[in-house]
């Protein structure tokens, strides 16, 4: 096992090598490629965190739980709400926060604060030659050069090994409270969802799962309170609106919405899915699902199906992706179109010449069981 | 600024050229006369211009296809154009290039409420997006000041910001997708109506990428719900250090104002004499909005105003009404315009980190005197997006030269802060040369390997981005 310190050890360690290499964050779900494993596990530190400025620097070991506690010292943030998968895969480890980069990994937030990789302003990292790179920086608004920094981000350690990441965080909220309706279908629920978001009051999740639509909304108490009254009204036309304000009752049900929970200790395959919210329902209904989460006001589904059935077969000519997140048999990533497939194998090809790092992992690698 | 000499034996085919791009496009596609090609010698970037070889406005995604072959087949470079309102030097063309502009290309293609997005062609105008969303309560929230006349082709090419990112994001993070056809003319689909990509992040790429990988023909954008409402407050300091200092503690109170602007005394004392807005006379303004309700705007008001008491303002003026709001900002809005009422002006874009403020400020003001050109300086404070603005003659010998040079020294002083050469407007031609303060040899190497993947010949707009040292092999085919 290689566990470099910093990244000029990395960098050499990388040069020298000759065989494959498997990157580990906090291994919450290991991935399964041939190779040695390589550690992040001793680059770890926030290096700078300037509240100020709404910025937080860190080397890509560090706990996730860490970069959390140093943030809420301060009532601020992550925007993305990132998950935690242990409970879905039940794995161990310590999620590291180069993991939930190199992953792109968002919560239920996403639909207002964007991904990971929108709050993400900074990596360095070392590519499959041993070159220590950077792109991006501390600064929240930065268009110098190319924007490799959202090309790291959801590359899954095919790219190049993260050590350092910089975010633009974002103050914490006051309070929130939970605009539920009960009993809707499907449909009725996404159109719901459509009606929420589209509506001025910054929804900041929209899920629906076991009978119930769940509508979330942040902020000052007493703003808090004002939009889920105007939601209430708003969404009268979809049956009886209850309005749940206690802040732990909340958070524990979007902390379940965030960690799908109600998939968890049950059996099967495990997939998700990301389409055009509005399409979501009668591709639901093609699938034959055991139980499904909607996010993202439908345009996340997570499907818990049968094991060994290939959800995508099952998807029609809906545009979208679907990746299995648990479960084998099948190519974890939907595979892409013919001419991106290119590009995406020519970038692999100059950052990774000789195929080292995570080999396989994005193009047709599988899961483990 | 140089730019690579034009390669002779593409000059002595433009007859071949013209003529087989004729063959593939509509009557009047394709301007070649001399006179007429003069239309294109320049962005808003003007002190460097050159007409290219011709101009092509194609249509539609397969007219723009049809193109790229050709000029790929002919070995001719290409340079994308939206509305020629790059402030860097994006679209300035070479004499042997092919201009491809997309104003043509202007159709809204989709609209849809319920899943929020709008796909539209490339050539559309910032402005013109929000104003087919708006009487239903949507809008397009990335807002560039150019945006009466600026593209979105323009904008996903140079990732353009505007006065409301800070709480709603730059241009890559309103993009959902883009048609996109590479130098081959190759047309790919990247992203869509739904989110994230199941591979490598490729829209994350192609957006700031400034018409280097590939020419965008569509695009799916994010629409937002209108807020109920907008206010701002202006608040005077007798110092700029005070003035950064309560930016910081805005920040860090937890309201999250849609925009944080500062004007410095040069800035405020030529918008005053220009558009006499009423400003307070002091050393620096800030201006700062929020959105919401009424009351929930009273209330943020409110909280920014307790923060603000605390730095001893000289002035705090709390808009109660539209006619205040737009008082308020009538200012700030005009403040590049009076500027250049007092002198040509020259518009940098670094960024810092917002705790440097008060030191960059400083050093910018010292830079002056050595310099001996004055600067005002306006810019988003929220985010750290200066906007020095260096005042020269244009017409005394030497001195554009000299203020680009004091522009340089203001950049590596952002670098050094931790910050970057550009914030919203692009390297193009007039940061090339800086990259090299900013970027390994190794961090730009991997950029350019990144192009090679898309354009192994280097033909789309090859001159700009990087110190031209750096391309010249790669250019040389
Ligand atoms: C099989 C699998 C499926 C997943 N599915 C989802 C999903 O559907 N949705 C979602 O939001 N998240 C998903 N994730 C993300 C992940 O489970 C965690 O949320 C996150 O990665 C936690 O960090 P960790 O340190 O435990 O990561 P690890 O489990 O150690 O690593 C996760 C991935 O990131 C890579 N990696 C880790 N650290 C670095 C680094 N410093 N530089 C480069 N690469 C690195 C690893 O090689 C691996 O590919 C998935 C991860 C895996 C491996
Ligand atoms: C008065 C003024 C105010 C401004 N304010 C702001 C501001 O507030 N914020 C901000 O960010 N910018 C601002 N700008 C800069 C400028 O408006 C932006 O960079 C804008 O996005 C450029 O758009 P355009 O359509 O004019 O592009 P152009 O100037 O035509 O081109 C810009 C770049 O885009 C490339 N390009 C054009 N079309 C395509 C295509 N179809 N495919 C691929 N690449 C393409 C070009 O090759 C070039 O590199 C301002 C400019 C002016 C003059």
């Amino acid at each position: 096992m290689l566990k470099p310190v910093d990244e000029k050890e990395l960098g050499e360690a990388i040069a020298g090598v000759t065989g494959p290499l498997r990157i580990v964050g906090g291994g919450t779900r290991g991935v399964v490629c041939a190779g040695d494993v390589l550690s992040t596990a001793g680059m770890k530190g926030i290096t700078l965190y300037d509240p100020g400025s709404l910025t937080l620097v860190a080397r890509a070991g560090t706990p996730l739980a860490e970069i959390k506690a140093a943030l809420a010292s301060e009532g601020q943030r992550l925007p993305f709400e990132p998950m935690d998968h242990r409970g879905l895969l039940g794995s161990g480890g310590v999620p590291t926060i180069g993991g939930v980069v190199a992953a792109n990994v968002s919560g239920p937030r996403r639909v207002q604060a964007g991904a990971c990789r929108d709050s993400l302003i900074g990596v360095r990292f070392v590519d499959g030659r041993g070159e220590v790179l950077k792109s991006g920086g501390r600064v929240m608004k930065n268009v110098t050069g190319y924007d490799l920094v959202k090309l790291l981000a959801g590359s899954y350690g095919t790219l190049g090994v993260l050590t350092e990441v910089s975010f633009k965080v974002l103050p914490d909220v006051e309070t929130a409270a939970c605009v539920v309706l009960h009993g809707l279908d499907d449909r009725q629920a996404v159109a719901a969802m459509a009606r929420a978001l589209g509506s001025p009051f910054e929804v900041t999740g929209a899920a629906h799962e076991g009978g119930r639509t769940l509508l979330r909304i942040e902020g000052f108490a007493n703003s808090v309170a004002y939009r889920a009254g105007r939601l209430r009204d708003l969404l009268g036309g979809f049956g009886e609106v209850e309005v749940l304000d206690d802040p732990a009752q909340v958070a524990a049900m979007w902390q379940d919405v965030r960690d799908v929970a109600p998939f968890h200790r049950r059996e099967g395959d495990v997939w998700r899915i990301s389409v055009k919210p509005t399409d979501a329902p009668d591709m639901v209904a093609g699938l034959g699902a055991e139980a499904v989460v909607y996010d993202w006001g439908g345009g996340l589904v997570w499907a818990l199906m049968a094991k060994g059935t290939d959800l995508r077969a099952r998807m029609g000519d809906v545009r979208g992706h679907a990746a299995l997140v648990r479960g084998d048999g099948f190519a974890r990533f939907h595979p892409e179109p013919a001419g991106l497939a290119r590009i995406s194998a020519g970038i692999k090809a100059q950052f990774d010449p000789r195929g080292i790092l995570n080999a396989g992992v994005m193009s047709g690698g599988n899961t483990e069981s | 600024m140089e730019m690579p000499k034009p390669d002779a034996a593409i000059l002595a085919q433009k007859s071949q050229i013209v003529a087989r791009l004729q063959a593939v496009l509509p009557d009047g596609a394709v301007i070649s006369d001399v006179a007429e090609v003069k239309a294109y010698e320049c962005d808003a970037l003007s002190a460097y211009r050159c007409p290219p070889l011709c101009a092509v406005l194609p249509a539609d995604t397969g007219e723009v296809s049809a193109v790229l072959k050709i000029c790929h087949d002919m070995g001719v470079p290409v340079v994308p154009r939206g509305s020629g309102t790059s402030l860097a030097g994006g679209a300035l063309p070479t004499a042997d290039s092919v201009i491809l502009g997309v104003a043509r290309m202007n159709d809204v293609l989709e609209v849809d409420y319920d899943n929020r997005f709008i796909r539209v062609q490339s050539g559309r105008t910032n402005l013109s997006v929000t104003g087919a969303v708006e009487e239903d309560g949507f809008f397009y929230a990335p807002d560039p000041s150019s945006q009466l006349a600026c593209a979105i082709a323009g904008n996903i090419a140079m990732n353009s910001g505007g006065a409301h990112c800070l709480k709603y994001g730059v241009t890559t993070n309103n993009l959902l997708g883009v048609t996109l056809v590479l130098m081959d003319g190759e047309v790919v689909e990247i992203g869509g109506a739904h989110l994230d990509a199941s591979g490598l992040d490729l829209l994350g790429l192609i957006c700031g990428s400034e018409g280097q990988l590939g020419v965008v023909t569509e695009a799916t954008l994010k629409i937002l719900p209108k807020p109920e409402g907008a206010r701002p407050v202006l608040i005077g300091f007798d110092s700029n250090e005070v003035a950064g200092a309560c930016v910081s503690d805005i920040i860090k109170a937890g309201v999250l104002p849609v925009a944080i602007e500062f004007m410095d005394r040069p800035c405020i004392e030529a918008t005053e004499a220009f558009a006499h807005p009423g400003y307070p006379k002091c050393e620096a303004l800030l201006i700062v909005e929020v959105e919401g309700s009424d009351a929930e705007i009273d209330f943020q008001l409110g909280r920014i105003m307790e923060i603000a008491a605390k730095h001893n303002p000289v002035e705090l003026r709390e808009s109660k009404s539209e006619e205040e709001s737009a008082k308020i900002w009538l200012g700030r809005k005009s403040a590049f315009g009076a500027m250049g009422q007092i002198n040509d002006y020259m518009c940098l874009d670094g960024t810092i980190p917002v705790s440097e403020l008060p030191y960059v400020l400083r050093r910018i003001g010292e830079l002056s005197q050595e310099y001996g050109l004055g600067v005002g300086n306006v810019f988003h404070a929220g985010d750290g997006n200066m906007h020095p603005l260096i005042l020269y003659d244009a017409n005394k010998p030497g001195d554009l030269e000299l203020a680009e040079r004091f522009g340089a020294d203001v950049l590596r002083l952002c670098v050094e802060v931790g910050g970057c050469l550009t914030g919203e407007h692009g390297v193009g031609i007039e940061k090339r040369d800086l990259m090299v303060d900013q970027f390994t040899q190794a961090d730009i190497e991997a950029q350019l390997r990144v192009k090679d993947v898309f354009d192994p010949k280097w033909l789309l707009n090859p001159a700009k981005v990087f110190p031209l040292g750096a391309t010249k092999e790669r250019r040389a085919g």
